[in-house]
């Protein structure tokens, strides 16, 4: 038996994607800038995906550049609006404290390179909010890069009203959408969006694949030279497979979206009070305004890694968003962010839902966590302290 | 490859020794919750002999399967065998450690010399001071 809970790392392709992907290895498997017709037909589902993805993100086909991830994506657009800002001499860029790391980095490394950046706060339950972003534009800022939901704790960020703060005041807005796109509504128009990045392989599409999203008249810099693909601004032969792939999978997310949500948030909200009444435990993140898949919780007296193997023992793939797993002994920024100790960030588990669960996987995952948390505070030496009053709860 | 050994899941799904020994002759607690470990070591000591050990451990899977692991190495065992136990006997014995995870030996090794301080200390036996850790810090990350 196997339940899949780690749709927040990554998720399973859908038939539909799949099937649609096929004819791109062996039959149609032409370049599309080759002049011949195998290529021309090649060329032609590249030019139907790209369309069908820009209707869904309501978007010009010409805005769409597809790129090798979301990763990819998110370089792309801040160092884009890093070297734009440079030359009308503005290099001051405003994020938040809980970007993914594809945003932190690159952001630490424009640091290095002269830029100013402000990383705003995100308070206890893991949202900023657009008087923020208005406070801390400046003459000089170039960019405004904050994402949709966050990857760990799923809070979902305001990004319409930021996108409109950032019109008013004529500041690019980027948004890291991954953890967003084919599970919460997004429409770059009406959400103010100037830049957006997707990755496919978050909503059952292909892995390596994704798309930057730039509105006309923003000038990208491209992070990969050599051939004229992507009208220049991203080189290298198409990946054809994978974007017919994620144009298929794209479509497939977004068909019916509301009734997929709400079944999400049922199972969501059932999840969170049955782990909710685990002893010291909380859960990170808004209760409401998150992901309808995300779940998030700390337990105290315990380390996460230990949880997350012996959950894997019962079937149950999950993560911790902790540090052990990723080969770092710190916990993870995130949580920090929102203000947990770090005695208490190392004992996490995030539990990112799919539609493809049950209400049964629920119950069954609500009992096995209850019972490896029990089992691992009765061998922890933290929890005998916290439990005989020699160490205050952290969490009450 | 898996992220660790069979013998390292053996040890962590089947941890040996888990517990408390509440007449203990020697207790040594190292680690930092901040770090994300701690381990406890419990020994009973006759005739300088370990006749028991136990442990707590909060922390990873490694973290267990070294307590487990580095109890096992050292009971029924005369203390000066104990007190040369190296972490590197630990990882041995475990078929290897991810190199981020040979921290959570050294924590077993420390805990059990911390023990045996401890047990000196009790008893008023001198000991070599020089073969301790010299403090309860944790270097082995950045807080």
């Amino acid at each position: 038996m196997s339940i899949y809970v780690d749709n927040g790392a990554t998720t399973k392709l859908s038939s539909k994607a799949l099937s649609a992907m096929l004819p791109f290895f062996q039959e149609e498997y032409g370049n599309p800038s080759s002049l011949h017709s195998v290529g021309q037909r090649a060329n032609e589902a590249l030019t139907d995906a790209r369309t069908r993805i820009a209707k869904v993100l309501n978007c010009d086909p010409k805005e769409i550049i597809f790129t090798s991830g979301g990763s990819e994506a998110d370089n792309q657009a801040i160092r884009s609006a890093a070297m734009l800002g440079a030359r009308k001499g503005k290099k001051h860029i405003i994020s938040t404290a809980f970007e993914h790391h594809a945003v932190l980095h690159t952001l630490d490394k424009l640091k290095k390179q002269g830029y100013e950046i402000t990383l705003l706060d995100v308070h206890e339950h893991g949202l900023v909010t657009a008087e923020q972003v208005r406070k801390a534009i400046r003459e000089d800022t170039c960019l405004v890069t904050v994402m949709y939901a966050n990857n760990e704790i799923g809070t979902i960020q305001p990004i319409e009203e930021i996108g409109a703060v950032c019109r008013e005041k004529g500041v690019l807005f980027h948004t890291d959408a991954v953890q967003a796109v084919g599970h919460l509504k997004v429409d770059v128009q009406e959400q103010n969006i100037d830049m957006l990045s997707l990755s496919a392989h978050k909503f059952h599409g292909p892995k390596g694949i994704g798309v930057l999203y730039a509105r006309k008249g923003i000038l990208l810099e491209p992070l990969i030279e050599g051939g004229a693909q992507e009208r220049g601004r991203r080189a290298g032969t198409e990946n054809i497979p994978a974007i017919v792939g994620m144009a298929a999978a794209l479509e497939e997310a977004v068909d019916g979206i509301e009734e997929k949500q709400l079944k999400l948030k049922g199972l969501r909200q059932k999840l969170i009070a049955g782990l909710s009444k685990i002893p010291h435990s909380v859960l990170n993140g808004d209760q409401n305004q998150r992901l309808p898949g995300n779940v998030h919780f700390c337990f105290e007296g315990i380390e996460g890694e230990s949880l997350l193997l012996l959950l894997d023992d019962k079937g149950i793939c999950a993560s911790s968003g902790s540090a052990c797993t990723s080969g770092s002994l710190d916990p993870s920024h995130v949580l920090l962010a929102i203000g947990r100790p770090h005695e208490i960030a190392h004992g996490s588990l995030r539990l990112s839902l799919s539609d493809e669960n049950t209400e049964e996987e629920v119950d069954y995952i609500i009992e096995a966590v209850t019972d490896v948390v029990a089992y691992l505070r009765s061998i922890s030496p933290v929890w005998r302290d916290l439990q005989a009053g020699i160490q205050d709860y952290i969490i009450k | 490859m898996a992220l660790y050994s069979d013998k390292v899941m053996d040890h962590f799904r089947n941890p040996r020794n888990v517990g408390v020994i509440e007449d203990a002759d020697g207790v040594g607690e190292v680690g930092n919750a901040k770090c994300g470990d701690i381990m406890k070591i419990y020994l009973k000591i006759q005739d300088d002999r370990i006749v028991d050990a136990k442990f707590e451990t909060f922390g990873c899977g490694s973290a267990i399967a070294s307590s487990s692991m580095a109890t096992e190495l050292i009971k029924g065992k005369p203390v000066s065998d104990a007190l040369a136990l190296t972490n590197q006997a630990v990882v041995e014995a475990l078929d290897g450690l991810p190199t981020h995870k040979i921290h959570c030996s050294v924590l077993a090794e420390e805990a059990i010399k911390l023990a045996l301080k401890d047990y000196y200390e009790r008893n008023g036996i001198e000991y070599d001071k020089s073969q301790f850790p010299c403090c309860e810090s944790c270097d082995h990350c950045s807080h």
